[in-house]
């Protein structure tokens, strides 16, 4: 299951990381290591947001309980 | 006419009568207009009410059993048409109108119930914009409240496979039109909530007369919306009118096409937002780089080795000594042909040269002077006399005077 989460805090993470790197304050090992680091939080967000792979169910509630059904999208594209 | 002949009613008979006169009149009910007074709800639920106008005043009654079904609430002040019989009550000897149903006068009973609900909902902060919620960043996993075979369904899938394949969805059908649509509507809500798991909810249908959208007018499906845990996007109504479940919910929209392209523009954005952020990183790392490339570079100019500096300096010495024997060249050359005319111009000056034309020179031996006064000489005197080959010694004879001149001329012996 996709983190909505995660994926909010490693956006955030990605952001800091951009604005560190941008006040010049590090050293050049540092950059280049928080680079690195940020290079890896962006694929993690793209391809996140990229990846297909979607569900579609619906949802019952049987006796108190859920279950979540298969739902057939009907007719594809036209 | 005499009194024998009269009939004579008692108050029963003549208010009895009255009642059949009513029936036969308006036994079939009657549409009644007015403006609603004096309105009470006694304990045993049914209304009690007057309709008035500028110059008359007519008695109501609703009973319980017919004002459970109204979808309005009767207040004072509102303009009603009613429909009913007129009901003669003896005991008191009044007359009344028994209420079967009620239209607001001018707008329908539902537009009626949906203005009240609206302003009641408005009170207890329903629309209030501190209450609603924001939407996720980017919401990964969409629950939908809306019928399994309509278009709304169809249209959010169709928008979502194109734009946002990575969006999982769960779908709660219901019914959206019809008795009980509102209620059943409600529950999906509430069910998704407990479900969880999800990061926002569509309630939406895919558009209908205002008449097929009424389910998302009642206070059921408002209240749900309200409740809702889960930020809620409303897409109910298409152009015709905001419903309830529009103005309760955090976002609305027209269509359910527009509910779905919200997640996708928001997927755009954040991808965009992405790149931007990675460009941003690039350029901050770059821009490292090269400071530090440049510095190397001025270090490596600052840090030369002392090898490098003693060729530097064979290499000054080098060009310099090359350049002092182009001097010396050139001054040796200059001054040889200085020396050369100088010589010219002396050998042109010689007296040798003079003597080897003939002319000759004479030494007096006593002093060693050139002789050029032959008076200041005198006979007996020894003369050396060079010529342009060799000398000779000679003894002076006699001193001439030279009729030409002044000057004497030695006639010399030797």
């Amino acid at each position: 299951m996709k983190e909505k989460q995660s994926f909010e805090d490693d956006l955030k993470k990605l952001q800091k990381i951009v604005e560190e790197l941008s006040s010049g304050k590090l050293t050049l090992g540092e950059s280049l290591k928080r680079y690195e680091e940020g290079i890896k939080l962006a694929q993690g967000c793209s391809s996140l947001l990229e990846e297909a792979g979607r569900k579609v169910e619906s949802l019952m509630k049987k006796d108190g309980k859920f279950a979540l059904e298969k739902f057939e999208e009907g007719q594809e594209d036209k | 006419m005499p009194l024998k002949d009269k009939h004579i009613y008692t108050v029963s008979q003549i208010t009895q009568e009255i009642g059949v006169v009513f029936e036969n009149t308006f036994g079939l009910g009657v549409w009644v207009e007015g403006e609603v007074s004096n309105f009470k709800v006694a304990a045993s639920g049914h209304f009690y009410f007057s309709l008035k106008d500028e110059k008359s005043v007519l008695g109501a009654a609703m009973f319980a059993g017919a004002n459970r079904q109204l979808k309005f609430k009767i207040e004072d002040g509102i303009k009603v048409v009613c429909f009913g019989r007129v009901d003669v009550y003896g005991p008191r000897g009044q007359y009344q109108l028994i209420v079967d149903r009620v239209e607001p006068k001018g707008v329908g009973a539902r537009q009626l119930a949906f203005e009240q609900l609206k302003e009641r909902l408005l009170k207890e902060g329903f629309f209030d914009p501190a209450h609603k919620k924001e939407l996720p960043l980017m919401p990964f996993r969409v629950g939908i409240v809306t019928s399994g075979i309509g278009a709304a369904i169809r249209d959010i899938l169709g928008i979502l496979r194109k734009g946002a394949f990575g969006v999982d969805v769960v779908l709660r059908p219901v019914r959206v039109q019809g008795e009980g649509a509102s209620l059943e509507i409600a529950r999906g809500i509430e069910e998704l909530n407990e479900f969880g798991k999800l990061d926002i909810i569509i309630v939406s249908r895919g558009g209908g007369s205002a008449e097929d959208l009424w389910a998302f007018n009642e206070e059921p499906c408002a209240r749900a919306v309200y409740n809702s845990r889960i930020p809620i996007i409303s897409a109910v109504g298409h152009q015709i009118n905001t419903s309830l479940c529009d103005l309760v919910a955090d976002i609305f929209v027209e269509t359910p096409t527009a509910a779905a392209k919200i997640i996708v523009d928001r997927k755009n954005e954040l991808l965009s937002q992405i790149n931007e952020l990675r460009h941003a990183m690039g350029f901050s790392v770059l821009d490292k780089i090269n400071s530090f490339k440049n510095e190397v570079t001025r270090f490596r100019h600052s840090l030369k080795s002392p090898l490098d500096r003693l060729r530097e300096k064979e290499q000054l010495l080098d060009e310099l000594a090359a350049a002092l024997n182009n001097n010396i060249q050139r001054i040796i050359s200059i001054t040889s042909e200085k020396m050369k005319s100088f010589i010219q111009r002396l050998d042109a000056l010689s007296p040798l040269k003079v003597l080897a034309r003939g002319y000759s020179l004479s030494i007096s031996q006593e002093d060693g002077c050139v002789i050029k006064d032959a008076f200041k000489i005198s006979p007996g005197q020894r003369v050396k006399t060079i010529l342009g080959k060799g000398a000779f010694l000679s003894t002076v004879n006699e001193i001439i005077k030279k009729e030409s001149g002044d000057e004497g001329e030695a006639i010399i012996r030797r």
